[in-house]
């Protein structure tokens, strides 16, 4: 029997709010099996259990906030025997924040939370609205329409929408606070240093170019799988960098699990992770990304990308930023950031020309490595960079 | 095909592909990308949902000059008509 917590989904979690159960007392699960889904700052997380067993009892309800490492359900493992339910009720403290009346009948609204806005402005009852978006998430067209067919020439004035502000307020400020935690501590904990290095990209475009020449707009591939592969590759030439500082020691982590950093349009940012980059091709790597990024911006994440990722990296050219230094996510122990690629002067055996270039960062952790070992790492990226075969 | 209605299945897709993104407000000649904050998968995801809507296929090299609402509703109607 073992007890099913809630899980720390980042360093920067506390609490969540479990939203629906996939499961019920009987049902059999296996390892990676999505058992329930759990609200938090950073949008509707799925979590997965990682043993075979047999769901046995369920303890907190949906609709009830939860801390990290309370107890949520007990599941009877396959490999040992099972003990009485009087027991385990007894063992089972489940830490409740707080309870809000939910029925079993109460089915989730899932909306954007500009929808939600509109909607409160407009005066939309949510649950009258059908939902055209990513899993019949409701948008906000589907509440203007919503709003047209009800009422078309009646508005509910801003004064009376405070009931619902603050749910805005809520998702902003709680992704804030939860930002803040981790790269306060990240600040506070880990002496960074910096390294950057100027990478000549124009051959390695040019063979994109050529790439995707060859490939249907659906398989076109990004340059930024190109920078994800890269660091995965660079990963196996100094796995220092791939791990973890937890408890005064460095963990370097055998597996490459690139956390790639996705902002969100309503405010804030989520890293989740693409497991095992590094045997990855960048066809998959692609594939990954798109899931990942749909996934994430719809609020559909799983927990173990949430809280596996080895290392984080950040692009930042589409925005026109040419360097970015990065604040490790904790307990991360480096952080590679990109900048736009963009025509530079460039010289090279004594000529000067103009060249695509890009400036790749490393953010260190200093209690890990040290600049050689980062240095070697960003020389391995530029290696991987202008290697294409490799990658 | 009109240009409303090649305007209005663009609004469809981005309100599919950046929900939260506020495109009622994009100015016909604005640089789409930053007025409505949506990056390179975005935008590539945009380009596949018009190829898949009107079989327009868009190649990597003009990527570059689709920014407005004005060039690639332009763009696509010269395709299609």
């Amino acid at each position: 029997m073992a007890e099913f917590r809630m899980p720390s989904l980042g360093a920067d979690m506390e609490e969540a709010t479990l939203v629906e159960w996939k499961v019920k007392p009987g049902d059999r699960v296996k390892s990676g099996d999505i058992i329930a889904e759990v609200e938090t700052d950073k949008g509707i997380i799925e979590i997965e259990v990682f043993e075979d067993g047999m769901v046995e009892q369920i303890l907190v309800q949906p609709g009830e906030k939860v801390a990290v490492g309370s107890v949520l359900a007990i599941i009877r493992s396959d490999a040992k025997p099972a003990a009485p339910a009087v027991e385990a009720s007894k063992t089972a403290e489940t830490k409740k924040v707080s309870t809000k009346s939910t029925t079993t009948d109460e089915k989730r609204i899932r909306i954007s939370p500009l929808a939600r806005n509109v909607a409160a402005d407009l005066g939309v009852d949510l649950s009258t609205v059908k939902g055209t978006g990513p899993h019949g998430a409701i948008n906000r067209l589907d509440v203007e329409q919503a709003a047209k067919k009800k009422e078309p020439a009646k508005k509910v004035p801003p004064a009376q929408t405070t009931e619902s502000k603050p749910q805005k307020t809520d998702f902003q400020a709680g992704m804030r606070k939860a930002i803040a935690l981790a790269m306060s501590r990240s600040n506070r904990e880990i002496p960074h240093y910096y390294l950057e290095t100027r990478i000549d990209m124009t051959n390695t475009l040019r063979w994109l170019e050529e790439q995707n020449q060859k490939r249907s707009i659906k398989e076109r591939i990004l340059p930024a799988v190109l920078l994800i592969k890269a660091v995965a590759r660079a990963l196996g030439d100094v796995p220092e960098l791939n791990g973890y500082w937890i408890d005064d020691r460095h963990q370097p982590q055998e597996a490459v699990h690139i956390g790639f950093a996705i902002s969100l349009r309503r405010g804030g940012l989520v890293t989740p992770a693409i497991h095992n980059a590094d045997i990855m091709g960048l066809d998959e790597i692609m594939e990954a990304l798109r899931d990942l990024i749909m996934r994430t911006r719809a609020g559909r994440l799983r927990s173990s990308e949430m809280t596996d990722s080895t290392i984080t990296v950040t692009s930042l050219g589409d925005l026109g930023v040419e360097k970015v230094y990065g604040v490790i996510y904790p307990p991360q122990v480096a952080l590679a950031g990109f900048g736009k690629i963009m025509e530079q002067p460039w010289a090279e055996n004594g000529m000067l020309g103009i060249r695509q270039v890009m400036t790749a960062t490393l953010a260190g952790d200093h209690r890990a490595t040290d600049g050689h070992r980062g240095a070697q790492f960003l020389d391995a990226v530029s290696h991987y960079l202008k290697e294409t075969a490799k990658l | 095909m009109t240009n409303e209605q090649i305007k209005g299945i663009i609004f469809k897709l981005l309100g599919k592909i950046a929900p939260e993104a506020d495109f009622d407000a994009l100015l016909p000649d604005e640089n789409m990308r930053k007025a409505l904050d949506i990056d390179s998968f975005d935008f590539l995801n945009l380009f596949i949902g018009l190829n898949d809507e009107l079989g327009v296929e868009i190649p990597e090299s003009d990527y570059g000059r689709l920014n407005t609402l004005t060039n690639i509703v332009d763009y696509i109607s010269e395709r299609l008509n």
